[in-house]
Formats: C-alpha cells, structure tokens, sequence
C-alpha cells in the first residue's frame, strides 16, 4: 500500500469580497505519496496557491477536509498547529519571506528556537544547512544584502532547519531569472532525491516539469488533470523550443 | 493511510528568549524604533508641559507670587481654570491618539513578519509577547524622556513669567490638599506621564498584534501596508 503523505477530501474554499463569494477551490481531492515531487500548475488565480495554503496549514478550507501523515488538520489544537507548522513542514516563498531584521544565520535559527532546541545545536545545524545551499560565507549577512537567489537559498536552508518530512515551495523561482530558477529547483531536488523529503511546489515555471515525479493541473479550482512524470518528459520536449 | 506519530502541542518559549528576540528586534530597526519612540516623547512631552506648567501657575498664586503676564483673567482665579482643564484634557487626547497611531502604524507594517513567524512554529501568545515586550520598552523610555523634556519646557517658561521665584515654590511633591487646590506635584506627574505612555503604546501595539497573531498566516502574510 502507498504511503499517503497528504490527502485532501473534497477541499472548498471561499473568499468573501464585499457581497460577492468567489469560490477559490471547488472540491479537491488529491492524493500525495511519501517523497513524491509534486507540482501544482495552473495559471494565476487558479487557486494553485490557496490549494498550497490548505495543505500547510497556513489557512482552513471553508469545506472537506485534508489529511496530513493520517492526521485531520480540521482536529487539531492551536498548539498542534504551531508544532505541525514547526517540525513537518518547511515553507519556501515567492517573496522569499525572510525576516529582514534578522541575519541569514538568524533566519535558519529561529524555528529551531522554536522547537525548543539548544543554542549549540541550533548554531551547529543552521552553519550546516547554509554550507549546503552555498552560502557558508554569507551566513551573517542581513538579507537585503543578499541576491534574489541567495535569499530563497536562505529560505530553503530554514525550511529544512526541523528536518520537516514536507516541504512546500510556493512559486519558488517567481522571482528568479532563469539560471537562478534553475539552480533553486535543482537544489530542491535534491534534497527530494537524497534525503527523501516530500515536495509539493506550486508554479507556473515550466523548468519544474522535468523534476517533477507527477503534475496536478489545477484550473478554475478545480483539478483538471493529473500527468504522470513519462507523459511529461515528451511535453518537456515540445516546450523546449520555445527559448523559455 | 497509515498513522504517523500523533502530533504533539507546541512548546512555550521560556521568557529570556522573547525577551532576546525582542531587543534584537528593536536594536536593529533601530532608525524605526527611534520614529515610533519620537511620537510616543512628543505626545508625553505635551501632556506633561502643559500640566506642569499649570501646577507651576497654581504653586506660585498660592504663594501669593502674581505671574508677570496676566493674559487671561482667569490666572487670577484659584485652582485649575476651565481652560487648563480643557487645554490638560486636549493635550491628553493628542497624546492618546499620537502614540495609538505611531504603534499601529509600527505593527501593521510587520504583518508580513507575524505571518512568517506562524509559519516557522510561533504561537500567536508569543507574537503577541514579543509585541508586548518592545511595545513596552518603547513606551516607557519614549515617555520617560518626553515627561522630562515637558518638564524642562514648562520650567523654562515658569522662569520667563515668574523669574526666579519659580524654585523656592517649585511644586516637586503633591501638596497637602487642605492647603488649596489639588496638587500631584512634578514628581508624580512625571510617574504618571511615564505610565501613560507605557500603557497606550503597550495597548496601541498589542491590540493589532493579537488581532494579526490571531489570522490564519495566510492572511497575515497577504495583508498588504
């Protein structure tokens, strides 16, 4: 049997504007397995990015529910919510998200004073994790005084900082120019490949297509389909050419 | 779908960590804290002025020294005039406003910031903590220093209407109400134009945060200043 790592049962959900109801999601279901790498695709207002907030907790359906490791998100406690926030999930944004008052080091410690973990420990991980993603001689600098690419370098370093068993990119490489994308998506792909982390990543960024293990297309709020990673590699083909 | 290890409660930081993260905070916003701060001494600088000022007027009618310029004829009269009242009451209202907007002002533009720090594991208790805690400081040395400098302003103008005499009847202590009018003395004043400005801008700040810890992060981070 799969291992199911996030299951949406028939997610909704509505954004009130004035008198108008405007129906973000129209019932989702999905399934994602353990160590998958899935993207959400879908053009902008699609709900891709609502979906992605549903799925990390960051906001609640308005209907149905989502299941995270066999868990009712619907159930759980504030407190519950803040230590799921904190320990399985890593987020990775499009505007990066870092707290500019904070240094690059002091961005990747700060879940982990929140996990309660000592001040060595924390040190110790957060100068492991930025010697990862490239950026062991940076790691005092504010982030205003770091490139695009190097401040979602930061923000992937704290994502994993409480080893998260999820990590969730939400337009990753928005902001990027494409070498940059490219080196972020190949980056969050490998932390997917060897340490066996679940990503979930929504986008509109075609150089995600050929990392991805399956591809949700979402559209009106609603999943269009679902493609497989060998239906995608021929579409891969076909896009290739036009000099994205 | 098979159960992992239940999820456990989030922790509560200890206290000296908030307390770290909300120096840090305000030591490198420092160029902003000094903004905010400003409007908080400028709001208790005009209260306390305008009230000692008025104690300094009723101290030396009770010791019989007329002041100099007499523009109003009220001077004349004993005790607290309507127009102090009216014009304590006005500096009061200023003041409230003043500091409640600096602080709100200060805090929705870190919505962003609250949001993120949900995401990263903190309970809306301990957003609304480390507010609390900067608010707090700010408050209370934005206000210390404007209680002092309302009390230099209104001395120096003691001193053009009264010369001299001001500080051999310089109202420092409250005066035995028996003896007159009610007076709290510069002193106390001073407390009071400190705890003032330490509990608007505690309140101004924290209100917004609690209200802004309270969103789902999702809505925090969307929030646009």
């Amino acid at each position: 049997m799969a291992d199911i790592v996030v299951k949406t049962e028939d997610v909704v959900k509505e954004y009130r504007m004035g008198s108008n109801i405007l129906r973000a999601l129209d019932g989702i279901n999905i399934e994602i397995e353990r160590g998958e790498y899935i993207s959400l695709m879908g053009p902008s207002g699609s709900g891709k990015s609502t979906l992605f907030n549903m799925i990390g907790a960051l906001d609640r359906p308005t209907e149905g529910q989502v299941y995270i490791d066999g868990q009712n998100m619907s159930q759980l406690s504030q407190k519950q919510i803040a230590a799921f926030r904190c320990h399985r999930v890593g987020y990775i944004f499009q505007s990066y998200n870092l707290l500019h008052v904070r240094s690059a080091h002091g961005n990747v410690t700060l879940p982990m004073i929140f996990a309660g973990i000592s001040e060595k420990q924390r040190n110790e991980k957060a100068e492991k994790l930025l010697d990862m993603v490239g950026l062991g001689d940076r790691m005092y600098h504010l982030p205003d005084e770091l490139s695009g690419g190097q401040r979602q370098r930061v923000a992937i370093a704290r994502a994993l900082a409480n080893d998260p068993s999820i990590v969730l990119a939400d337009e990753p490489t928005a902001n990027l120019d494409t070498i940059t994308g490219r080196e972020i998506i190949d980056l969050i792909k490998r932390l997917n490949t060897e340490q066996g982390v679940t990503v979930i990543s929504a986008t509109h960024d075609l150089k995600m297509l050929d990392v991805s293990d399956r591809i949700v297309d979402i559209r009106d709020g609603l999943v269009e389909r679902i493609r497989n990673r060998n239906e995608i590699e021929i579409e891969v083909g076909e896009v290739g050419g036009e000099g994205e | 779908m098979q159960q992992r290890t239940p999820i456990e409660e989030q922790i509560d930081l200890p206290f000296v960590e908030s307390l770290r993260i909300s120096f840090q905070s305000l030591k490198i916003r420092f160029g902003r804290s000094i903004i905010t701060t400003a409007g908080i001494t400028l709001g208790i600088a005009f209260l306390v002025s305008v009230w000692t000022n008025n104690e300094i007027g009723i101290a030396l009618q009770e010791s019989g020294r007329q002041s100099t310029i007499n523009t109003f004829e009220e001077t004349a009269e004993q005790g607290i005039s309507t127009k102090d009242i009216w014009l304590i009451i006005m500096s009061l209202i200023v003041c409230v406003v003043g500091i409640a907007n600096s602080m709100l002002m200060a805090v929705t533009e870190r919505f962003r910031e609250i949001g993120t720090m949900k995401c990263l594991g903190a309970l809306d208790g301990f957003v609304v903590r480390l507010f609390l805690l900067e608010s707090g400081f700010q408050g209370f040395s934005g206000a210390l220093i404007g209680a002092l400098i309302g009390t230099l302003g209104a001395v120096l103008l003691g001193l053009k209407d009264y010369g001299l005499d001001l500080f051999f009847y310089f109202p420092l202590l409250p005066a035995n109400p028996e003896d007159g009018p009610m007076q709290l003395g510069v002193i106390i004043i001073i407390l009071l134009g400190c705890i003032l400005g330490m509990i608007l801008a505690v309140i101004g700040s924290s209100f917004p945060a609690w209200r802004a810890a309270k969103l789902p992060p999702a809505e925090a981070m969307r929030t646009e200043v």
